[in-house]
């Protein structure tokens, strides 16, 4: 008689789960969010869901040229979700991604620009290295100082760098924009190469790959083994703790920053004086706020970070190849993007959570 | 009580958290117009058992009745509207708001919200129960036991007249808790049923009529109090028979070793926390501490470990061969170089000192990480110094890769203490290191210090339960709002004497 | 000269996604959820708005009625971002998943969804016009008072706007008064403050956030609506709507969480947003995209002096962020 009065669901915390339940449930999550994608397309296509995924492949793994634009993609994506890693790992919510980068952009572009005639590439390069790793490190530990100090809401003040940077940036566009009139910077130093990143075994992209790669590895070590990834941790995890043990929090934050910011310059770096050549306001394309995801969804691991960021590039690619043979706009790669992303998200409570059906119930909740 | 029927009746009660079973198959009575007290150790399923009573958890298995029909708690609004409120331990009240905003808070009263009459009414239940309570106030400005008040008003708000109460006294002073008692003497002839939950044995003699005993989650028996005794009723929740006496070797050999001079300590927001302290401490000796709870204690042992800035006044450290040592000035992990240690155990138990979701290993590497030269943390020794400390604390645990925060309380607190000790301390600092912890886990908190003791420390011991400071400690220190009160001999002293020094300089604001 | 009397008017109109944004954050954000979704909100509650009104417009020919064509964009547009709330709600207060992470996939997914929409409605209904203008149903939203041009500078100021400005200031000093002055208010505090302390008090969590945060998301969602309908007469343009979605965030702590405040400093922000079209700098065009930084260098300067003076009534809810559990122990 009372029994319709008991709660159906129970939840409860589980106990670790094995990895590879846990692997299961994000994948049984990804195949859903597909599943939910396909019909979507089809809903607004009216293709048959298997030619829609056949597409997808084909815009990511198509050519051999879409397998490099693959490879540089998540180069440049992981690098900089690896680059923000550290900082929430700290639960330091760094959101100014996008605005490191550009000013690192900025930095390499400035000295392309104004060096560009002067000096040799083999001084030139190091130089542009230094000023945009320089200028990433400065733009993110700026909200980090403040942090630190008055515990300034980092969120935000990073936020709001990103607006900073991109204004900078435009600024700086007018000044150096040529032709004059254009509104913008067209290829630097086209005919000299100065400043262009060298080109190895004739690939374009291998040397971003390369860097990427090496920089995971590193930061694998550096979180896992040095001392500094472990002061991260115990900031990150409690405060009070680090204070007792003698740990100065305000050093890691701005240590941690300084690396964190250094490493999207590096990113802005690889965008102007290896791909791109040139610098616009949109370069780093809101990959600052994709990594978040990417760094979240790899739980702060390098390595499962690369997976995670292959997936992300993987839909967009695939996405923007739907859009373009259906004739739809290219933001519906973000629209599959999120779906998805809301799978994986929601996915993360059931490895958490256990959901027990009461005995009793049991009838009434099937 | 014969012919009195039960005001709440539990039967069969189970509940478990995953594999742990915290209930099983309780049975437990109620009456109105009696005092119950609910005793057992830590992680015996009181507080669990209590918290199905007023809505928090729900049961697996089992019924409860209230005045003799069943009824089903699904939550606490289900229990209040049953007549029954629980005072939990962490009181459950909104910092920002006042106290008659916390006390209306979630009732369905019809029309506009009125503060003003709410006013009246608390004003009304403090009048008639003797509280003292100013509805205006907010709750981040009140003290421990006025908190501990707009509980108890807030329940009885609600028309409660099942209370329940989960160990009130732990942060109260002796003056705090004689006045909670007679309070809740008051409410018993009132006519209201009440339950305490307490593993303290004189505060069951002294308040309760019948007594409930809870181990291991089973429920062991009840009696009246006044038909039994502490040694009995330990021995019940204990389940063998336990020798209730703290050792107190004579102090050997101990010669000055910390010397506190005029210390004058402010708060960030510059509220005066310590005012011109000065005291000596001795190797080989118990310096208790004993005060109001916010007096000075943290501050006074943060700033000795190096984690307080200090206005002015001095910290010297003298070594075995007469060499002194400035301790101001120095920053943390130098003063633990010289043997200082503090293992501070606050009100969380993993706020400060351990990092809840590391494992045994990651953790008793938070104290020696930075010493070696490598840029790369050293794996090994941290995790021999684990198994070390599960074996010679007896720690319960899976292993040493399992996250403390999985721990229960008792193992979290020895794998601390045993940390801190593992580093051969010439200086021990603990404060409230048994807080919350069951009588057999506390015995081996008490053994260690004593040999730590007998090893020549000077041990700092800052304490809440005054029976245990006096049987401990070979001298007291009482602080009162920031300043000493007086430094007494542990032998000797009285528990009214240190209670009185507690509250005698200002004493009317425990938050100072 | 600066000419004053033309500056408020254009900060006024600039203000009112801010404000529609910063009143829905703060109502979620007083559940202590912190959702970082706003942007995408507005986003799709913009085009939702669009959506309704393209075909609207559409099957009925040139005769638009005036009350359908404002009831079915707002509809549309409440829907649109009602969903987006439910959403939110279902993953982090159900799945109790990162508020942050959460917020930011929002983003992505409704910037995504709107800019997507904007430029391929036409094509998905195979349309026969040339872009997405609904300048019939804008009129009805841009609506001025009827005597705003017989009172000259007066009228300018006061009376010179659409319907969902007004919409804007009630719906502002409303929810301050909820929020303060009602039990509900109270409540909603509390929970966002210290759910757990909620929760024994009886009041249900779960709903608790789940209507402050819908209801914040539809709210935020008439910002974008007003934007389109009202701001850009009825165009929608790509992108258009910019960053407006992360300064209403910002908002929220600039005004200490308090709705009313934010009346003003969403006008002093949208006056900070076209300051640079007032100031003169001549041929030197690159100084503008300088002048441009000015509401985020705000931001940011506020943002440190409230995180100076730190006083316990000005901080955030004590959960914010945090998915509550209540068995977790």
């Amino acid at each position: 008689m009372n029994n319709q009065k008991v709660p159906l669901i129970h939840l409860t915390k589980r106990k670790a789960l094995p990895w590879y339940a846990a692997f299961g449930i994000r994948a049984a999550a990804i195949v859903l969010a597909l599943i939910v994608c396909a019909l979507v397309t089809t809903l607004l296509t009216g293709e048959n869901p298997l030619q829609i995924y056949a597409t997808m492949f084909a815009g990511a793994f198509g050519t051999p040229r879409k397998l490099w634009i693959l490879g540089q993609q998540i180069a440049i994506l992981l690098c900089i979700a690896l680059a923000l890693t550290p900082a929430f790992k700290m639960k330091y919510w760094n959101l100014g991604g996008e605005g490191q980068v550009l000013i690192g952009g900025l930095a390499a572009a400035a000295c392309m620009i104004l060096l560009g005639k002067t000096l040799p590439n083999i001084l030139l390069i190091p130089i542009m290295l230094a000023a945009s790793v320089l200028a990433g490190a400065v733009w993110a530990v700026i909200p980090a100082l403040f942090k630190a100090k008055w515990n300034t809401n980092e969120t935000l003040f990073t936020l709001m760098m990103n607006y900073v940077a991109t204004q900078l940036v435009a600024f700086f566009i007018i000044v150096w924009e040529s032709p004059k009139g254009s509104g913008k910077i067209g290829i630097i130093n086209q005919a000299t190469e100065a400043g262009w990143l060298p080109i190895i075994g004739g690939q374009k992209y291998l040397l971003n790959i390369l860097i990427v790669a090496v920089i995971t590895a590193l930061m694998y070590v550096y979180l896992k083994y040095t001392k500094h990834g472990y002061e991260i941790s115990v900031v990150g995890e409690s405060e009070r703790t680090a204070r007792y043990v003698g740990i100065k929090v305000e050093k890691v934050i701005v240590r941690t920053l300084i690396l964190s910011g250094a490493i999207c310059g590096a990113a802005g770096l690889m965008l102007v004086g290896g791909t791109d050549h040139t610098i616009t306001t949109t370069i780093a394309g809101g990959r600052g706020f994709t990594a978040v995801m990417v760094a979240w969804l790899g739980k702060f691991n390098p390595l499962v970070m690369v997976l995670t960021s292959f997936l992300l590039v993987f839909l967009s690619r695939g996405a923007s190849e739907i859009s373009t043979k259906f004739g739809l706009n290219q933001s519906f790669g973000d629209i599959l993007t999120g779906i998805i992303l809301f799978f994986i998200i929601g996915s993360e409570f059931f490895i958490t959570y256990k959901i027990n059906f009461r005995k009793s119930a049991k009838k009434e909740a099937e | 009580m014969e012919e009195k029927i039960a005001a709440v009746q539990m039967r069969d009660i189970t509940k478990s958290f995953g594999k742990v079973v915290a209930n099983d198959k309780v049975w437990l009575d109620i009456y109105r117009g009696e005092i119950l007290a609910l005793l057992g150790e830590n992680g015996s399923g009181k507080t669990t058992l209590m918290n199905m009573l007023s809505g928090i958890y729900y049961p697996d298995e089992g019924q409860i009745f209230v005045d003799g029909k069943e009824v089903v708690i699904r939550s606490p609004k289900d229990a209040f509207s049953l007549g029954i409120g629980m005072i939990h331990q962490h009181f459950k009240l909104v910092d920002v708001l006042t106290a008659a905003e916390n006390i209306v808070l979630g009732l369905k009263e019809p029309g506009k919200l009125d503060l003003a009459a709410a006013s009246r009414r608390i004003r009304a239940i403090c009048d008639a129960y003797g509280f003292e309570v100013d509805p205006d106030q907010k709750i981040y400005d009140m003290s421990v036991s006025q908190k501990q008040t707009v509980e108890i008003v807030k329940v009885l708000y609600r028309g409660a007249d099942i209370l329940i109460l989960d160990e009130p006294t732990a942060v109260l002073t002796p003056q705090e808790t004689d006045k909670l008692f007679a309070v809740l003497r008051n409410m018993r002839n009132d006519g209201k049923a009440i339950v305490i939950i307490t593993h303290k044995m004189h505060e069951v003699e002294d308040l309760s009529d019948r007594v409930a005993v809870l181990r291991h989650g089973h429920f062991v028996g009840d009696m009246l109090t006044a038909s039994t005794n502490a040694q009995e009723m330990t021995n019940m929740m204990v389940g063998h028979p336990v020798v209730l006496n703290i050792d107190r070797p004579e102090p050997v050999n101990s010669k000055p070793r910390l010397e506190v001079k005029n210390l004058t300590v402010r708060s960030i927001d510059g509220v005066l926390k310590l005012d011109d302290v000065s005291f000596v401490a001795n190797s080989g000796e118990i310096l208790g501490i004993a005060g109001i709870s916010g007096c000075g204690q943290k501050e006074l042992l943060e700033a000795i470990a190096g984690l307080q800035v200090v206005e002015s006044g001095s910290i010297t450290y003298l070594g075995d061969n007469g060499e002194t040592e400035e301790l101001i000035g120095k920053d943390p992990l130098q003063i633990a170089d010289l043997g200082v240690s503090l293992s501070f155990v606050p009100e969380d138990r993993l706020g400060m000192g351990l990092v809840g979701s590391m494992d045994l290993a990651d953790n008793m590497m938070l104290r020696s990480f930075r010493r070696s030269r490598s840029i790369f943390t050293d794996r090994k020794s941290p995790r021999t110094l684990a198994e070390q400390v599960v074996s010679d604390l007896e720690v319960s645990t899976p292993g040493i890769s399992t996250p403390v925060r999985r721990l229960s309380g008792g193992n979290v607190q020895k794998v601390l203490v045993g940390r801190e000790i593992a580093s051969a301390p010439t200086v021990l600092l603990t404060a409230y290191a048994v807080r919350g912890l069951d009588i057999n886990s506390s015995y081996t908190i008490y053994d260690l210090i004593n040999q730590q003791k007998a090893r020549g420390v000077a041990v700092v011991y800052v304490g809440e339960d005054l029976d245990v400071l006096l049987e401990l400690c070979d001298k007291i220190l009482v602080l009162c709002g920031g300043k000493v009160s007086g430094i007494i001999d542990g032998r000797g002293a009285t528990k009214r004497k240190v209670g009185m020094m507690m509250t005698k300089l200002g004493g009317d604001s425990a938050d100072e | 000269m600066f000419d004053i009397v033309s500056f408020i008017p254009r900060a006024v109109v600039q203000s009112i996604p801010l404000l529609y944004g910063s009143i829905g954050e703060t109502i979620t954000e007083k559940s202590g959820n912190l959702n970082l979704g706003i942007p995408g909100v507005m986003y799709v509650g913009g085009i939702c708005g669009v959506i309704g009104s393209f075909f609207y417009e559409q099957s009925c020919g040139g005769n638009v009625n005036g009350f359908l064509a404002l009831a079915i964009p707002i509809l549309c547009c409440l829907i649109g971002s009602l969903l987006m709330g439910l959403i939110y709600c279902l993953l982090t207060v159900n799945l109790r998943a990162n508020q942050n992470v959460t917020g930011l996939a929002l983003t992505t997914f409704g910037v995504g969804f709107g800019n997507f929409f904007g430029g391929s409605l036409i094509r998905l209904s195979n349309a026969d016009v040339p872009s997405i203008a609904l300048s019939a149903t804008s009129s009805y939203f841009s609506h001025h008072l009827p005597f705003a041009d017989s009172c000259g500078w007066f009228g300018k100021i006061f009376l010179s706007y659409g319907f969902l400005v007004y919409l804007a200031f009630i719906i502002a000093f409303v929810s301050a008064y909820i929020i303060r002055r009602t039990r509900v208010g109270l409540q909603l505090r509390a929970v966002g403050e210290s759910p757990a302390t909620a929760d024994a008090a009886g009041i249900n969590i779960t709903r608790y956030k789940y209507v402050a945060t819908c209801v914040g998301c539809m709210i935020a969602g008439l910002g974008g609506l007003y934007y389109v309908m009202d701001y850009a007469c009825g165009i929608w343009s790509n992108d258009a709507f910019g960053d407006r979605g992360w300064l209403a965030i910002a908002l929220v702590i600039f005004t200490i969480w308090r709705p009313n405040v934010s009346v003003f400093a969403s006008i002093l922000f949208g006056g900070l947003y076209i300051l640079y079209l007032f100031i003169p700098t001549g041929m030197n065009l690159s100084l503008k995209e300088l002048y441009k930084m000015l509401p985020y260098i705000v931001t940011i300067i506020v943002l440190i002096i409230t995180s100076m003076r730190n006083k316990r009534e000005n901080q955030p809810p004590e959960s914010l962020g945090i998915a509550y559990f209540r068995e977790d122990r």
